[in-house]
Order: C-alpha cells, then structure tokens, then sequence
C-alpha cells in the first residue's frame, strides 16, 4: 500500500467537497483497499464515507424502495419488509461473497465500481432502478457504460438507489469456483409493463439487458418461452473457466430456472 | 519391542486431543513473520515479469538512493562472493548412461530470467514500505524471448539453458521393454488411456518467509525459515551453496502453517537473506506475499502421458506400458528429478498382480515455476493413470469397477513388483470389501433414478491405491540416486524428576507430532501424556534429522524415537538392578515400573529417573550417570498404505456441475496411534485430491508464459461447501518391519482421491457419450466435453 491520507465526513455534502477536490471515495473497501494493498490502486486521499449517517438505511417509498448508498449487503440482505417485497434483491445481497465482505460491502460501492462480475448492476438495471446521486437521479438504462465505467462524473457520489417493486423477480448467479463472483448472473423482474432480463459476469462490456429474452418472457413468463430464445455467444466473454458459448448456454439455463424459481 | 506388543500399551490407539492446539487456536503460535530480531530490516525481490528474457542491463541507481534502503543485490554480486546456485538433491541418470542435464540455478539471475518470478535483485531497506518503493525503482532491461509453458512443446521451443539445449533433462526408464513389448504381442485386448495430470500450485496457508541473522561476535548465522527439514536445510545451504562450516550456521523452522511439500526445498530467498545478512550485518526478514507464493513456491503435478494395459480373454492384466512427459519447470528444484521417477514409476504395478511393466520417463525444462514434490509426490500421478486405466479397462472389457480390480489383486506376501518395490503386508480385497459395504453399493441404482428424475445424471467410480512411505531405505535411494541418506534421529531426555523432552529431527507443520510422538514416548515409558514434550524444527537443539515428507514421520521418526526408548530402557533396567540388588537380565519393565519376577520388589520410571541424576546409590564403576540416549534409524523397506476409495457424483448436464454426493475412503495404514489424527490427515488429504479432480487447476498463457491462475480470484481452492460428509474406515495389516508396525497416512487422502472422481464423472457421463475426460472437472470443462460428445 501506498502512502495516503484519510478524511472522515459526517455529511454528504462535505463528502462531495472532498470528492471534487480528488478525494477517492471509500465505501465498503472490498476492492478499493485490496487493490491499495497490492499497490495497483494509489490514491493520495481517501474520502471515507461510513461516517454519513444519511447515506445508510433502507425505506419504501410508494412502490418503490430506496436503498441508501452506505447501506451493506448484509443488511439488504436481513431487511424483512425487503425480503416479503422483492426477496430476489434480498437474496442477491444475502449470496454476494463471503460474511465478511457483506458484513462490509456496500451497494452504491458496487454499483459505482460497476466490476463486470458484480451482483448488484444486474438488480439495479433489471428492476429498472434510479440512482440519485449528490447532483441528479440516473435511470439504470443510463447509467451502466462498459466494464468499471458508469456516468457518474467526477465527484459525483451516489447517494441512494431506488428500486421498483416488481410482480415477479429472480437472481440466479452461476458462480465462478475460485472467486464466486458471478461467471453469469442473470437477473429477471417481471413488472406489469413488461419483463426485464439484465445479465452479468458474462461480457467484459459489463451488464447488458437481454433484448430476446425480454420479448419472449413478455409473452410467456415461462421456462419453455426462455429455452425457446437462442442465445448469441458473439459478444460474451471466453476465459479460463469458461467460453463463450458455454456462457451463452449458463444465460438460458439460468434464465429458464430464474423464471421457474420467480414463480415460485 | 515389537508392534504387537506396542499397539497394546496404553494410549496407543487413543484420540488425544492434540497438545499443539491450545497454542494455536489461541494465537500463541511462533510462525517466522511472527519473529521480530532487534535490528532487522525487510528484503523484498524483484522478480521477472517475463517467462524468458534476456537481460541487458541492470539500473540500481534510483533504488539504492531511495530512503531507507542499505543495499540492493543482483546476480554479479552473486558472482562476486562466489556463492553458488542451488543444489539438486537427487541425480536421475538417463537410458543412455548420461546424467540428467543440471543447468545451474542461481540465486540471482545471472544475465537471464526463465520464468515470471524468477529472482532478478534483492532490496534491502529498513521497512517493508521502503523496501517495496525502492524495487520499483530497479530499472530492468530485458530482451524477451519467445517462452514454453506446456510440456509437450518442450521440445521445440527455445532453449532455457545452454546445458539442456533440446530443453531435455532426461530420458528414464524402468522394466523389461521386451518382456512388456512381448505381452502386448500376444494379449486378448489392449486398453490405452491419455491421460494429463493438472499442475498444481501448493497454497500453505503460511507463506515461505525467512529471516538471515548474522553474529558478528561468533562469526555465525541463524537462518529462521518456514521449511519441513531445517537440518536438510542446513546442509544444503553450507555445504553446496555458501561453502560455510555446518557448525556456523543454525536453522530453526519454528511453528510453521503447511508445507504440502513445498516448504522441503532450499529456495533463493533462503540463500540471499543469509548471505546478505553478512555483507549488511543486518537481521533481515523477507515474507512472501499471496502473489509471490503462487509465482514462485514449487508446483506439483504437470504430467503428460500415454498408457496402455495388456490383457488376456478375462481381464487379467499382462502387462503395462507408460510413457510420460514431466515438466520440470525452469529449473531443478531440490528433489525434482526423483518425482517422476523413483516416486512415480514404482508404484505403477499399484494392488495388481501385473506380471510386467515398463515405465519410459522424459523430463523437461519449460519457462515455468519449477515442479516438484507436493502431497504425495509421484505417487497421486501414478495412482491418477493406473486407476483411470484399471477402470477403462474393465468397461472395455464388460467388467464392473470392483471385478476388473479383484480378478487383478494382489493375494500373497510379500510380494515383489516388476518395479523395485516389495510390498510386505496388504489385504486389499477386505479394503474393497469393506468400501463397497460403507458406500452402500446396492442402494446405487435407486439413487440413480432419483437423480434421473432431477433431470440430473450420476455416477460412481473406484479407485484402489497403493503408496510408498517411510522414505527410504538409505542404501536403497542412494543406488537410486539420492545425493542424501533418508534414515531419521530422536533424541530422548529423561529429566531427573521423570519427565521427558524428545527431540525429532521429524518436523510438525501441521501434523500433530507433539502429541502423537508424545503418545508412543508416554505408551512406553508408562508416564502421563503431558509429562512428554516434543522438540522439533531447530538444527541448535535436534541432534540431526531428514525432516517430515512422503508421510514418513511416524514410520522412520517414530521409530528413531522407539530405538532411543530401547537403549533408555535397557540403561534404565541396570539402575533398576542395581537399586533392587538384582541382576539386570532379570528386570522387568512395564507400566512405568520396574519389578523382578517372582518378587514384590519394584522401583518406579520416576525413581530411576532420580538416580540416574542423583546417582549417590549407583554403580559408577560400570554405568555413566543420566538418563539421555539418541538414536539413528535406517528403514529396511518402504511401509505401503493402502486403500479403496468410492467416490459418488451427481452430475447438471445443463450446466456442467459435478458434486461430490458421497465419498467413502477405506484406508490401512497399519497401527494407528491417535485415530482422531489421522482421520483429519485423511479429511486433509481427501480435500486436497478432490480439490486437484473438480476444481485447482494452474494455468501459464501459452504465448506470454504469464501465470493466468496467480491469485484465489482464478485459482480455485477447495472449500468445505465442495465437499461431501466423508465416510472413513481403517483395517489395519501392521507394516512388518518397524516397531510401531505404522505405515504413513499423510498423503494417501490425496493420493487415492483424484482417479475415484474423476472415474465417478466419467461413469455419469458415460450415457451422454463422453468416454474420455482430465482433470479438473469444473462445470464449463464438464459442459463442453459433453456438447463435444453430442457431435
């Protein structure tokens, strides 16, 4: 680890301060400080923000829940009135890494780190989400650019997310054995208006919304209707644990078996 | 004493909670990094970021200005001091005569670097930060070559070293190739099997650390060293690397977390922090990181090979014939040459009867870590292709897995193989008898069809090992090219109050020697368990020792320590005469108490013990006072553990996911000292194979040479979700010829695991056409070999 120094806002303003002045923010650390530690990251001020009071916590807010930023996965995933409403979120935090990463981890950390193998971009995008941030509110559609990129500019933080509450949803994550980040994670979320499939861990661009499957669940929100949609391996990912085409087959299994499981 | 008299000594065969772990679970254990010497400062290792490259130059000038920094070393200064490359420690002589091709090793690279960690310089600085600033500082300039991971390709690629220029280190062979060529010619059916044996990379949970200390005042050095055999250690270090009197140089391996064989070879880092610890007058300490230990600590495994089973009309095996491809790496790591050879090809007539075998050994150098001994050593690749081979020969020839192994099992002992090795006790129809019970063999089908019905599909598969532990006969390994002897030393010191410190040259690193060695000293001497402390790891208080690998400790340490006990007693029993006014011939010695037969006389252990310190009432004129005697034990043979495992797995044809449902392991291992003990080395072990089989797997860019599998984020340990409750049994044939009658249990877990999942795999997948498949079995490799099957 590089030399550094650190500063402990209480508030969301004072954090933003310090972020348009260079500060790096830190949220839950789970890959900022590992990546410090191997000296592939060197920022020269960290801007903590655990201390922010307001940026932590979970609310419904009509039909929708918004999820402070600072709040950690091992609260989403223990929070009752989340879990009767959308128990797919609930699940996704509860199955992000071990206990001690979501004993620390947060989700406006992930989502604004955007790691092409994260859990939480696919909730955010497959349920529609908006991320307010210290200047605006950005639909999920927006919001997602490509690998570690989102359109967070500068010193933006992300202060709250707020999510949809579907008919339906399911998150299925197919786990890399050595890291158990997602080698595909497809997230499903029936809403009245339609049904929206995000999918990561499979495209080095990051998550991406599944067109195909979308217009086939639409139809029919069956297993047989996902089965029914080839899937391209054009633009997925080939690795040392998988190649694309077996990339392309984990996104319908899991699809089939996230539509089975959201109804129940 | 012989072993059917030890095994019924009290506490022998008792599951004592091991006396190690009060200090380790409660953070009280002295690991190397835990070690903090007045005046020490932190080395850290620049090392290649190339697999091949030539250097052309070194700019240290930034780094050695950095703060902090004393010096920083590179390969010309190597050569300056004279120091010499590291030493292998085993000469394989090739089919044409010639010595295998020893490339020098060097501590720092001299003008080229062969694989990615390969040790370029040494910075030395007062902290660890400042140390690793300033090694960002040395200015490299390479000239990369073009590099070769795979084994196979050896042979083509460029040259790593101007002593091996085909890249070959040796051509090895053993058997009678005509007798074998001859069965061949007239079998009823020939099975052949390609089969690749995964590398692997060791992960202890501590990695390799050392501290160089040099004493000015007495012109000597400590080296602390997370290592298996400080004294093989010591030796190495002085007698062919530094050229300094063995009585100069101490090493103490205190606690040390896991060595899986990896921590049994001298490595660079060893030899630098030594020798700088001179030129600097500095306590030095380095630690490796995560990063380093996967670059840079020996691999195990890398196997490429082709076999082939003779056969007559019944399944009866004729004859073998192998040949294989071992990746040495990019340089001979200390017991390399002998992995592949000596541990592997003698132990590939496995529980059979086969009449003749013929093994063909080629041995190669590749811009990779070097590869050598790791669980198992040899013996897990022999066990991966002959059990892999027994079971697709049996399916080939109609047979189920248990009836092609019993119509092949060896019956009568001892028996001689047609590969060196005598086996001298075994039953290895009761240990596929009894496995097949505890797997519940009959109950298969049924679980077939519930899996069926899951849309799942599910297979079972054997595997009947055999290993040889209780390395080794001296005279035997040197007619085989051993360049050390492999005998074992206990010391033990009786203390005036009846108390006892035995010192092993066996070292714990996870074991649990402190209190099984504590077992036999306290079984036969009739004291408490506690009244016993074991002394191991510290060249300064160890008399001498070969240290603690191929599951030798209790067999060849614990023996040494039998051997010590016999000449305790037979001391013990003429102070005992003495005091009871008898003659020696007729002392007895039982439960800690001395008696003469037909009297009511007796003295205690702990009153012979006083007399031989206090000894006002002793027979000066013939006997020394003290109670310490040391002794040295050579094995006459290699003990043979052995065993069937069943391993049963449910396979996802839709996704490729294997799980282990259920794995049943039957072991004998001989006499058992402390079952609780060998029942984790077993658990230990199994995970560790079973790991190998579904999921660690290392992996080199075939162009780059770059270590794709550097970090846990890409190399999958196993975890304890990964694993099935294990279901365990022992019987036990006592080894014939060491007074414990013990056998080894360290490594068979690893050993005989991999082949059984793996045949578990393939038998699931037989139905969806797939006949043939290598480790690992992770769910994208399951996938495409079934999709490969489908066209």
């Amino acid at each position: 680890m590089y030399a550094f120094t650190l500063e402990r806002p209480t508030t969301t303003a004072d954090a933003a301060k310090l972020a348009a002045g260079g500060a790096k923010p830190l949220a839950g650390g789970q890959t900022l400080l590992a990546s410090m530690k191997l000296r592939l990251s060197n920022p020269e001020q960290l801007a903590d923000l655990s201390g922010i009071k307001e940026l932590i916590g979970i609310k419904r807010d009509g039909n929708a829940f918004v999820i402070g930023a600072m709040t950690r996965h091992a609260d989403v995933a223990i929070h009752a009135e989340l879990k009767a409403a959308i128990p797919a979120l609930a699940d996704l935090a509860a199955n992000i890494g071990d206990r001690q990463v979501r004993a620390m981890g947060t989700l406006g950390g992930s989502v604004a780190n955007n790691d092409p193998s994260a859990c939480y971009p696919s909730a955010v995008l497959a349920l529609g989400a908006t991320i307010h941030t210290t200047t605006r509110k950005i639909a999920a559609d927006d919001f997602f650019l490509g690998m570690f990129t989102t359109a967070l500019n500068d010193g933006e933080l992300i202060t709250a997310i707020s999510f949809p509450i579907p008919k339906r949803a399911a998150y299925m994550k197919f786990k890399q054995q050595a890291s158990r980040f997602a080698m595909v994670g497809v997230f499903i979320a029936q809403f009245d208006a339609g049904v929206r499939v995000a999918v990561t861990g499979a495209s080095s661009s990051g998550v991406f919304r599944h067109k195909g499957l979308e217009d086939a669940l639409g139809k029919s929100f069956t297993p047989a209707a996902a089965a029914s949609v080839k899937i391209a391996a054009t633009d997925l990912n080939s690795d040392i644990h998988a190649t694309a085409a077996y990339r392309a087959n984990l996104i319908s299994v899991q699809t089939q078996r996230g539509v089975t499981k959201a109804l129940g | 004493m012989g072993a059917s008299d030890f095994v019924n000594l009290p506490n022998i065969g008792a599951s004592i909670r091991r006396k190690e772990d009060y200090r380790f679970l409660t953070g009280g254990g002295q690991y190397t990094d835990d070690i903090t010497l007045a005046n020490q400062s932190y080395a850290v290792f620049v090392r290649s970021p190339h697999a091949h490259a030539n250097i052309n130059s070194i700019d240290l000038s930034k780094a050695k200005a950095a703060t902090g920094v004393l010096d920083v070393f590179v390969g010309a200064d190597v050569a300056a001091d004279k120091i010499n490359g590291l030493p292998c420690g085993w000469l394989i002589t090739s089919t044409d005569g010639s010595p295998m091709k020893e490339p020098p090793h060097p501590i720092l690279a001299q003008g080229k670097v062969r694989y990615v960690g390969d040790h370029v310089a040494m910075v030395v600085a007062e902290t660890l930060e400042q140390a690793k600033n300033a090694a960002e500082l040395v200015e490299v300039d390479y000239d990369v070559l073009s590099a070769v991971v795979k084994v196979t390709d050896a042979a083509k690629a460029t040259a790593l070293h101007d002593a091996a220029p085909d890249n070959h280190c040796y051509k090895w062979a053993l058997g009678d190739k005509a007798q074998v060529d001859a069965a061949f010619a007239g079998a009823a059916h020939i099975t052949k099997l390609d089969l690749t044996n995964n590398r692997l990379v060791p992960n202890a949970m501590e990695p390799r650390a050392a501290i160089g200390s040099y004493n000015r005042a007495n012109d000597d050095y400590t080296l602390y060293v997370s290592n298996q055999n400080p004294h093989v250690e010591r030796l190495l270090l002085t007698a062919f690397v530094m050229g300094l009197p063995e009585h100069k140089v101490r090493v103490i391996a205190p606690d040390v977390g896991g060595g899986f064989g990896s921590k049994i070879y001298l490595y660079a880092e060893d030899v630098c922090l030594t020798w700088a610890s001179k030129k600097l007058n500095r306590n030095i300490k380095w630690t490796a990181d995560r990063s380093e230990a996967f670059l840079s600590d020996a691999h195990g495994r890398d196997h490429v090979s082709h076999a082939e089973m003779a056969m007559d009309k019944d399944g009866k095996f004729l004859a073998l014939r192998v040949h294989t491809d071992a990746n040495m790496g990019a340089y001979l790591s200390t017991f390399a040459p002998a992995i592949p050879t000596i541990l592997y090809a003698t132990l590939l007539a496995g529980q059979y009867a086969t009449p003749q075998v013929y093994v063909e050994v080629d041995a190669w150098f590749t811009n990779t870590a070097p590869v050598d001994a790791y669980r198992g050593a040899g013996r897990p690749e022999a066990t991966y292709l002959l059990e892999r081979l027994v079971t697709r020969a049996g399916w080939d020839m109609g047979l189920s897995q248990d009836e092609i192994r019993r119509r092949n099992f060896i019956t009568e002992f001892p028996y001689q193989t047609p590969v060196a090795l005598q086996y001298d006790v075994g039953d290895f129809h009761a240990l596929l008898n009894r496995a097949n019970e505890l797997a519940d063999i009959a109950g298969f089908p049924a679980r077939k069809s519930a899996s069926e019905a899951k849309g799942l599909v599910r297979g079972i598969g054997y595997s009947s090992y055999i290993e040889a532990c209780g390395l080794a006969p001296s005279n035997v390994a040197g007619a085989l090219g051993a360049r050390a002897g492999l005998f074992e030393c206990g010391e033990v010191r009786v203390h005036p109050t009846g108390s006892v410190t035995v010192f092993t040259g066996s070292h714990s690193h996870g074991q649990g020697h402190e209190t099984t060695f504590a077992q036999v000293v306290a079984a036969r001497l009739g004291i408490s368990v506690d009244a016993v402390d074991i002394v191991h790891g510290d060249t300064g208080r160890v008399p001498f020792g070969m240290g603690t690998y191929g599951s030798r400790s209790m067999s060849v340490g614990g023996t040494a320590i039998m051997k010590a006990l016999d000449k305790i007693e037979t001391k013990a029993k003429k102070i005992a005469a003495h005091l009871m006014e008898a003659s020696d011939a007729d002392v007895e010695f039982a439960n800690g108490e001395f008696t003469i037969k037909g009297t009511d006389k007796k003295v205690t252990f702990g009153q012979v013990a006083l007399t031989a310190y206090v000894p006002h009432n002793y027979p000066l004129d013939k006997l020394e006072p003290g109670l310490n005697e040391t002794a040295f034990y050579d094995p006459t043979n290699f003990t043979f553990p052995a065993g069937t495992y069943i391993c049963e797995v449910e396979v996802d044809p839709a996704t490729g996911s294997v799980r282990v449902d259920r794995f049943t392991a039957v072991d004998d291992f001989g006499n058992i000292i402390n079952p609780m003990i060998v029942e984790g080395q077993v658990h230990g072990g199994l995970v560790q194979g079973i790991g190998q089989a579904l999921l660690e797997n290392c992996v080199y860019d075939e162009e780059s040479g770059q270590l794709l599998t550097g970090s846990f984020m890409d190399y999958a340990m196993p975890r304890a979700d990964d694993m099935p409750s294990f279901t365990l049994d022992t019987l036990c044939t006592p080894c014939s010829h060491n007074p414990l009658g013990a056998k080894g249990c360290g490594e068979a877990g690893a050993i005989g695991s991999p082949p059984a999942v793996i045949n578990a795999v393939l038998d699931a997948l037989k139905p969806l056409g797939v006949v043939d498949f290598d480790m690992p079995a992770s769910p994208g490799r399951v996938w495409e070999a079934i999709q490969s099957a489908k066209h």
